[in-house]
């Protein structure tokens, strides 16, 4: 059982750059105690600013410390969306495909929901118009808050880790 | 009992030399119950009554927060090599009789696609150790012996070693009737000490449509034969008049028989197995291992979770459409109405690494075949842990007692009423559980463990069924089980799976089609991979596939769809996009017949529904339309069905995606031309119009570089220009909602639905939308009706005496928890999440388990 993977292959994983077989030789395996902490040093090195990670929240988005109590969901290129236990998809910029037309553009004919049973919403980030999730719903829908993550209990009680701040990071 | 003390003749039965009416270890063991009973013991262990022991079972369990009081795993720790010598041995004899036994069978839904499992259970009907292939079978059969001891079948009709027991029901412990379950007790010394279990679905159930799963019904009384735990046999012998009965209650009696002997195989080869064990390492360790491994179990679970995930609350909302208005054949008018399902997902994951799920939101069940029982979520739900949290041999009931589900009284989740309609279950389950994925995947990401990211899954149809008289000029009916094979949803680190498996069978196949042509009057005219049936993404969803059929030397033979149509029921992660819906496509009074005689051309497939190809290449009477679900509707020789076979959802932005694979997807087949630019922004250019790829049928075409990166520049403008941000169409969305605009009566029946099942879903909606506290959306008078029907129809409850722990699937949460808190609504804090103490006990620290 390997505790720890070496920080090339983090990286690699990160990186996108593992061949298929290492990536099935990592799912088949056991599961390494300190991937958290590894993933989460390799994205703090390749993110073009300062502010601690406090965990990956989705692709391109990410919990970050400003101080010792108050935590964003940031993006990659920088913008920050809100606090950590607020829906980030409010401060989003939308499109809701809710034509044919639309549904056309991605499926074709007769192969995509029927615009007045389901549509198609789009959240991009504000600063790099990266789409961050398309979710699929019946008009009039709730805007999901799809992830809550109990930070404290993580780092407290799982991990027994202090939960990074931007002090304990710049020391 | 060591070997040394067995009978003599006991070695001659496991090595199957007795004649046939020796069996005489069960005989031997017969003798042994005969006499405990006489003297007033149950066949519990040390002389209990079976229920008396599930009841002491459920309290230790309570009391210490370990399966049965265990809360040292002293074998396992003592002895650790033994005990897995033991576990190993069960688990490859459980492998082994599934392999055996499947040749057996007849069908090629068995021999083919392998839809079939077994599990070896405590007494009290917990699994220990299971086989591989449908593996949601075993927590149903867990289910179906609980009901058993609940319903006291140790008084009447007893039950004893040699007896044969058949189960179906869904309320008792199935998701639909066609998967059949036979069962059998397995006695030492006159105890009760484990019971051998397996599961087939079989090819027609004798519904009032022909196929396994008909969709045509309203109700209960349309779905075929139901077998509500039902003894069938003692002395290992079925009896006559089960023999009698059951075969007249199919259309498919020779492939029932010989499914039956299927699973009579592998329960006798899993009680050899079990004796064997007992007679190498002695019935108490055998005792301690089936306690130890279920603790083990739900430890694992436990600390995989912990390893894993993130401990929070994780939320998504999933819909599937049954449309039935207007459909032709349904059994009553007042089930000729459109429903869709809504499945809010919410799951906590609590300090100590257990699951709370809850449902709180569903609507309404209908009358319609799609309905679930808490055994077909609770089946279902874990059939999925499986493939992700519990990828390992170490699957059994354990992971059970580390969830707790909430399932709604009178929702179509748990209908808790057993006139509804069951026969497809898993079109509203397999929907229901597409948001676990991503919960899970969530949480994987959060704990940088991206090779485990899964998006979803495909919803797994289409079905194609049907039946009536065959090319032998026989009674038949059929099955396709091609939907075993389907697209899986894309991983973060690589695409989905192209036309790979189901869900619901981790081993699926889309068999071979000269098999299938053997068994069913549908000769295929082609068989391919089918273009953008993946969801769109930086790693797309794994294609689907289709199947072109035609119908050849029968008469009075009916055929229908399945699947989805209006709604995807699987989305798409961070910004991937789900899965394409399903269509139908059939050809009738077609001239195919000149076509073959003519050697002229004819369709083989339908790659791209707007080319026209199909169309050109057919003269007939030609049914297009965007739907999923037909009923029994009558073909002829030479018409033509088109099967297709959905694709799993997409991952990332599209516009990540490398421009070079989207290439590689036209000419492998995964994605039209078109679609390059539209969904990718990625500029092709065609160079032969002979395609040089294997899969390709769209020509040669090459990457644009230069054009590619422009148009991507050029997409990212527009998006800025098309999208508005979320407060501003907060705003105008409120609005639609409030003087209740636009929306159609389906989408507005089922917001109803909700409501008036869920309080605390009216007050989240109220208050996400701003809304008054007295709005409701108004309603046609045939949809008020339609609601008024159901809500009115009340409950008839199949558990009329469970134990205490077994109230679970009545309400919310084991009944020593505090309810699954619903927390959808913004003000609340994720600190009001029921603590570790509310469940079992504080985790173990410090000590990896056996969970990988």
């Amino acid at each position: 059982m390997p505790e720890s993977y070496p920080r090339e292959i983090i990286e690699d994983l990160v990186d996108d750059n593992l061949e298929w077989n290492e990536l099935h030789n990592m799912m088949s395996d056991f599961k390494d105690a300190d991937r958290f902490e590894q993933v989460r040093d390799v994205l703090q090195e390749r993110v073009d600013w300062d502010d601690p990670i406090v965990i990956p929240y989705a692709d391109h988005l990410y919990v970050v410390a400003k101080s010792e109590d108050r935590w964003v969901i940031k993006c990659d290129c920088g913008h920050e969306f809100c606090e950590h236990d607020k829906n980030w998809k409010h401060d989003a910029l939308i499109n809701v495909r809710d034509t044919e037309e639309e549904y056309l553009e991605i499926y074709p004919e007769d192969m995509h929901p029927h615009p007045d049973y389901m549509e198609l919403r789009e959240y991009f980030c504000p600063g790099c118009r990266t789409l961050l999730e398309v979710t699929n719903v019946m008009p009039g829908y709730p805007i999901i808050h799809e992830f809550e993550p109990d930070i404290e209990t993580f780092y407290e009680d799982w991990i027994d880790k202090p939960i990074p701040t931007p002090e304990t990071q710049s020391a | 009992m060591s070997s040394e003390q067995h009978p003599p003749d006991a070695s001659d039965e496991d090595d199957h030399e007795q004649t046939e009416e020796s069996f005489p270890r069960m005989q031997a063991e017969k003798q042994k119950v005969k006499t405990k009973l006489e003297n007033g013991e149950g066949i519990g262990w040390d002389g209990q009554s079976l229920r008396g022991q599930f009841e002491d079972l459920e309290e230790r369990t309570e009391q210490t927060g370990h399966y049965a009081g265990f809360e040292k795993l002293s074998l396992k720790d003592e002895n650790p090599i033994e005990y897995e010598q033991m576990f190993a041995q069960l688990r490859g004899e459980l492998v082994n009789a599934r392999e055996t036994s499947k040749e057996v069978a007849a069908t090629p839904i068995v021999e083919q696609e392998g839809e079939l499992c077994y599990g070896l259970f405590t007494p009290e009907g917990d699994s220990i150790a299971i086989s591989t292939g449908i593996i949601v079978h075993i927590h149903t059969m867990s289910e179906a012996i609980k009901y058993m001891i609940n319903h006291d079948y140790e008084e009447s009709p007893g039950i004893e070693p040699g007896d044969i027991f058949v189960n179906n029901d869904t309320h008792v412990g199935n998701v639909h009737p066609c998967d059949i379950a036979t069962l059998i007790p397995i006695f030492h010394e006159g105890e009760l000490i484990a019971w051998a279990g397996g599961v087939n679905h079989v090819i027609d159930t004798g519904a009032v449509g022909p196929g396994s799963m008909n969709v045509s019904q309203a109700s209960r009384f349309g779905d075929g034969a139901y077998y509500t735990a039902r003894k069938i046999g003692e002395d290992l012998e079925i009896y006559n008049s089960w023999k009698n009965d059951f075969p007249d209650k199919t259309r498919t009696p020779d492939f029932l028989k010989l499914d039956e002997r299927t699973r009579m195989t592998g329960c006798l080869m899993i009680r050899n197995a079990v004796n064997a064990l007992i007679d190498d390492y002695g019935i108490e360790k055998f005792k301690q291992l089936s306690r130890e491994a279920i603790e083990d179990g739900r430890r694992g679970f436990r600390s995989r979770i912990q390893k894993t995930m993130l401990p929070g609350t994780y939320r998504g909302a999933s819909f599937v459409d049954a449309l039935y208005e207007g459909q032709d054949n349904l059994s009553r008018a007042y089930a000729s109405e459109n429903h869709l399902m809504h499945a809010p997902s919410e799951l906590h994951v609590r300090e100590d690494g257990s699951f709370q799920v809850s449902f709180e939101g569903a609507n309404k069940w209908g009358w319609h075949p799609y309905n679930c029982t808490p055994a077909a979520i609770q089946g279902g739900i874990w059939v999925m842990l499986t493939q992700t949290v519990i990828p390992n041999k170490l699957v059994n009931d354990g992971a059970y007692y580390s969830c707790d589900f909430h399932l709604p009284e009178g929702s179509w989740a748990n209908t808790q009423n057993t006139e509804t309609a069951h026969a497809y279950a898993w079109h509203f389950l397999v929907s229901a559980w597409a948001p676990l994925w991503q919960h899970l995947s969530r949480g994987y990401f959060s704990r940088g463990f991206r090779e485990e990211i899964n998006s979803g899954n495909a919803n797994t149809s289409n079905w194609l069924q049907g039946g009536g008289i065959d090319q032998f000029d026989k009674l038949h009916a059929v099955n396709s089980f091609e939907a075993a094979c389907e697209g899986t949803g894309a991983r973060y680190v690589e695409d989905g799976e192209p036309h790979a498996a189901a869900i619901w069978n981790p081993e699926g196949d889309s068999g071979d089609a000269e098999v299938w042509e053997m068994t069913e009057p549908l000769p295929f005219l082609g068989r391919n991979v089918k273009p953008n049936t993946g969801g769109a993404g930086r790693r797309t969803g794994g294609a689907g596939f289709e199947s072109m059929r035609t119908v050849k030397d029968v008469s009075r033979w009916l055929l229908y769809e399945m699947g989805n149509g209006y709604m995807s029921s699987d989305s798409g992660l961070f910004g991937g996009y789900p899965a394409a819906s399903g269509y139908i496509l059939n050809a009738q009074d077609t001239d195919l017949k000149e076509r073959f005689e003519n050697g002229e051309d004819f369709p083989q497939s339908d790659l791209d529904p707007e080319s026209g190809d199909f169309e050109s290449k057919i003269d007939g009477d030609i049914t297009r339309r965007p739907e999923g679900i037909s009923t029994p509707k009558e073909f002829d020789d030479y018409d033509m069905y088109l099967n297709y076979l959905r694709g799993g959802s997409g991952l990332g932005d599209p516009m990540e995606r490398e421009p070079k694979k989207v290439v590689e997807d036209i000419h492998d087949g995964y994605v039209l031309p078109r679609h390059a630019k539209d969904a990718y922004a990625v500029v092709v250019n065609k160079v032969d119009d002979e395609a040089k790829h294997n899969s390709a049928v769209q020509g040669e075409w090459e990457l644009d570089e230069e054009a590619t990166e422009e148009l991507r520049q050029e997409r990212m403008q527009e998006r800025k220009e098309r999208a508005q941000p979320v407060s501003e169409w907060y705003e105008d969305e409120r609005l639609r909602i409030r003087d209740d605009e636009d929306l159609i009566e389906d989408v507005k029946k089922t917001y109803e639905s909700s409501m008036r099942m869920s309080k605390q879903f009216t007050e989240f909606y109220h208050e996400f939308w701003d809304l008054p506290d007295d709005f409701r959306f108004s309603l046609s008078e045939d949809a008020e009706k339609s609601l008024e029907n159901r809500f009115k129809t009340g409950k008839k409850r199949k558990w009329k005496n469970p134990t205490k722990s077994h109230e679970t699937w009545l309400g919310v949460g084991r009944d020593d928890e505090p309810e699954v808190p619903y927390t959808w609504n913004n003000e609340r804090s994720i600190q009001d999440l029921s603590g570790p103490d509310a469940s079992f006990e504080t985790p173990s620290r410090g000590k990896a388990a056996d969970d990988d």
